[in-house]
């Protein structure tokens, strides 16, 4: 485990990486290249230019001076008393993304992948979005490196996130809606391998996620992973120990295995990762890959997919654009399968429910897709009770959502507003205080729907 | 152990023409119209025809062929209809090799699918998105059942994997023209022209093929003149996504078959190539 042959003499400390992927980018039988030749030399230009780049004091300054300056790193943990009284009443830390300029942790992989580009002399970037946090991500960083940035977008997710397509156009990005397949996440990432095939000469193509082929997976968790290189730290600091568990959502899995890796060694913590289970598992209708998916390859990687019995992909479903998504990066997939990760769905019901609770016991909006790990918090606290301590990443900001939400709670502009479940929990919370049980019943809840 | 695409290229090329290789996409407009159009296709004057496999996230190809392909993947057009098709252009006297991202087949079950595949008469797979590194249960596979496999060079392909690739490659190897997805183009380029030859340098033994861009006659005749084979795609599914069916199958067909002999009324040049 020891870094120190990667270490330049008198520079930061570089984080030791897992013991996985291998060389050729596999973790386990997950992961690879299954991508047409045509980008092969792409991908071995980028895995050569960013591990030469990784272990470069020049861009290691560079890049922690971004983050501090920049995206305002470290980003803070706070503790949530009074949401935690709904999660029987076990301690609840979030890691604050959601503070990060730009409002998510995409910020984090995008600035580094911005970095390599100018490294490795391209002059234009193309990114795919979903809740368009990456979109907005990739846009910023274009904008402040002077980059051309063009973002493809599921015609669907740029209606249920218009105000992100509106912060891409003002930063200078240009938008194209996809409007082939689902028209959301999968068929934006299509189109935009399609634009690389075509242009890699002078385009580099910022993936959002730990997905699609080698290096994406390993170099997107590397710039990923200092929200639990953070947190492992500030919550070993503040409690003199490590917590029981670390929450986080799963779209591709970024802000996931950004918080998990820097506990992957500690035996004792619990990793889980929350899955959207859209109206429930057994409807057909979510995006839980692991829990409903099987092994297969989509988009460049072999990994948990939603498929039918031909290997087409299945459309996924959830009230979460950047959940919304039918595959999972491989190092989840490894994970599940050693065992050191467990995966959970969420409905679209039990996230909206601990999201009008954050809101309304902390002040704080979260993401929908964030809200999917609240509401995962809230059924592992009740499981493991007071004396846990559980850390969550708070992986973005609501503003995104407030249309999708104030049409779920039904908050139109008449007079008269039924608060819905959780939004009337002014009373100080108290172990019987969750008494939707049907809307927080535990993570089995999408198979018993 | 015997090549059938090896042998059909080969008697094109006895022939003084390169060979022409039709890719339909089994289930567009429904999978007896695909049969039809393939067996027309064949009737016409095409040697092989790459018999394709409809998937819902066709990373590599254009909107053309896309528009086709989801419209068989909604109506779960699957390996069976595939394998039906394998054996109507067998029936017909054309070579079929299946096209196919590699999810389906996997899913199929990658055995049972060459076993399956050898028994209707196919000869091998081209796999878009396989790369050989990747290919080691497929490799073993078509091994075992005698198949071909085609594999992809492209113009961004260094020497070291041409080689590598077409060591992998049985039947030939195809050679994408340019840098992009599928789709009809104005002109195919001289980057395909350069393509061919550094692969044949890669391996002198192996067949070449080009796809990606070729539309009609006179581009196919300007391919055939350094290709082994000519790969075309788009223009046929255009054929049918427009509705002129079989007849357009057909007429299109006779028009790139003249092409392949080297006859290019466009620019007069008619002489049969040696
Ligand atoms: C706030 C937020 N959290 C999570 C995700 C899901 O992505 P990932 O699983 O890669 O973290 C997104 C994607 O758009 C997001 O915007």
């Amino acid at each position: 485990m020891t870094t120190s042959s990667l270490q330049p003499p008198g520079e930061r400390v570089l984080p030791a990486r897992p013991g996985w992927p291998d060389a050729t980018g596999h973790f386990g039988v997950f992961g690879g290249r299954f991508v047409p030749e045509a980008l092969i030399a792409a991908l071995d230009e980028l895995t050569e230019a960013y591990e030469a780049m990784r272990v470069d004091p020049a861009f290691l300054t560079e890049f922690d001076a971004l983050q501090r300056d920049y995206t305002g790193r470290p980003s803070p943990i706070t503790e949530v008393p009074r949401f935690a009284g709904h999660a029987g009443g076990a301690r609840i830390l979030l890691k604050r993304e959601d503070l990060n300029h730009t409002g998510s942790h995409k910020i984090n992989n995008v600035l580094g992948q911005a970095l390599l580009t100018k490294r490795i002399g391209k002059t234009r970037v193309i990114a795919e979005t979903g809740a368009g946090q990456h979109g907005v991500a990739t846009a910023t960083a274009a904008a402040l490196m002077g980059l051309s940035c063009t973002v493809y977008m599921g015609e669907e997710d740029t209606r249920r996130q218009a105000l992100n397509v509106a912060r891409m156009r003002l930063l200078g990005a240009e938008v194209i809606p996809v409007t082939t397949g689902s028209r959301t996440l999968k068929d934006a990432i299509n189109e935009a391998f399609r634009d690389w095939v075509t242009n890699v000469e002078t385009t580099n193509y910022v993936f959002g996620t730990v997905a699609g082929p080698h290096p994406f997976p390993a170099m997107v968790r590397d710039f990923q992973r200092v929200i639990g290189d953070e947190a492992r730290a500030q919550v070993l600091e503040r409690e003199g120990r490590l917590p029981d568990a670390v929450l986080a959502c799963v779209g591709g899995g970024s802000n996931a295995i950004g918080i998990f890796t820097a506990f992957v060694p500690d035996d004792g913590v619990r990793l889980v990762g929350l899955e959207a289970g859209g109206d429930g598992v057994d409807t057909g209708r979510h995006a839980a890959t692991i829990t409903g998916g099987s092994p297969g390859v989509l988009h460049g990687a072999r990994s948990y997919l939603l498929q039918d019995d031909n290997g087409q992909t299945i459309e996924s479903h959830s009230i979460s654009a950047g959940l919304d998504y039918p595959g999972v990066g491989p190092e989840h997939s490894y994970l599940h399968d050693i065992g050191r990760a467990e995966y959970r769905p969420v409905t679209d019901a039990e996230a909206m429910e601990a999201f009008a609770l954050l809101c309304r016991t902390e002040g704080i909006i979260p993401a929908i897709e964030s809200a999917h790990a609240l509401a995962g918090a809230m059924v592992l606290g009740q499981e493991l009770g007071p004396e846990a301590l559980l850390l969550v990443n708070l992986s973005g900001r609501g503003d995104k959502d407030v249309e999708t939400a104030s049409r779920w709670f039904g908050l139109g502009d008449r007079e008269e507003v039924d608060p819905g479940p959780g939004l009337d929990t002014d009373q100080q919370p108290t172990e019987g205080a969750v008494t939707q049980g049907d809307a927080v019943a535990g993570p089995d809840a999408g198979e018993s729907a | 152990m015997s090549s059938q695409l090896a042998e059909r290229i080969g008697t094109a090329k006895a022939e003084g023409r390169a060979a022409l290789i039709a890719y339909v996409p089994v289930g567009y407009p429904d999978v007896e119209g695909s049969i039809a159009a393939m067996v027309a296709a064949v009737e016409a004057g095409a040697d092989v025809v790459e018999v394709g496999v409809p998937y819902s996230d066709p990373g590599m190809d254009g909107p053309v062929i896309q528009q086709a392909v989801d419209v068989a993947v909604r109506a779960g057009v699957g390996m069976t209809d595939v394998l039906r098709a394998v054996e109507a252009v067998a029936a017909a006297g054309a070579v079929p090799v299946v096209m196919s991202y590699w999810n389906p087949i996997e899913r199929y079950g990658v055995p049972r699918f060459a076993t399956d595949l050898a028994a209707a008469g196919g000869a091998g797979a081209i796999t878009p998105d396989l790369i050989p590194d990747e290919a080691a249960a497929w490799l073993g596979a078509a091994e075992g059942a005698d198949l071909d496999r085609v594999f992809l060079v492209a113009p961004s392909s260094t020497e070291a994997r041409l080689r590598s690739t077409t060591a992998a490659c049985r039947g030939f190897v195809y050679a994408a023209s340019t840098m992009g997805v599928t789709g009809t183009r104005a002109t195919v380029g001289d980057a395909a022209e350069k393509l061919v030859a550094r692969t044949r340098e890669a391996r002198p033994d192996l067949a070449v093929c080009v796809g990606l861009g070729v539309s009609n006659g006179h581009q196919a005749a300007e391919v055939a003149a350094f290709a082994d084979g000519v790969i075309v795609g788009s223009a046929y599914v255009r054929e049918l996504l427009e509705g002129r069916g079989t007849d357009g199958v057909r007429r299109l067909t006779e028009d790139l078959a003249r092409g392949v002999k080297g006859h290019n009324g466009h620019l007069g040049r008619s002489e049969g190539k040696a």
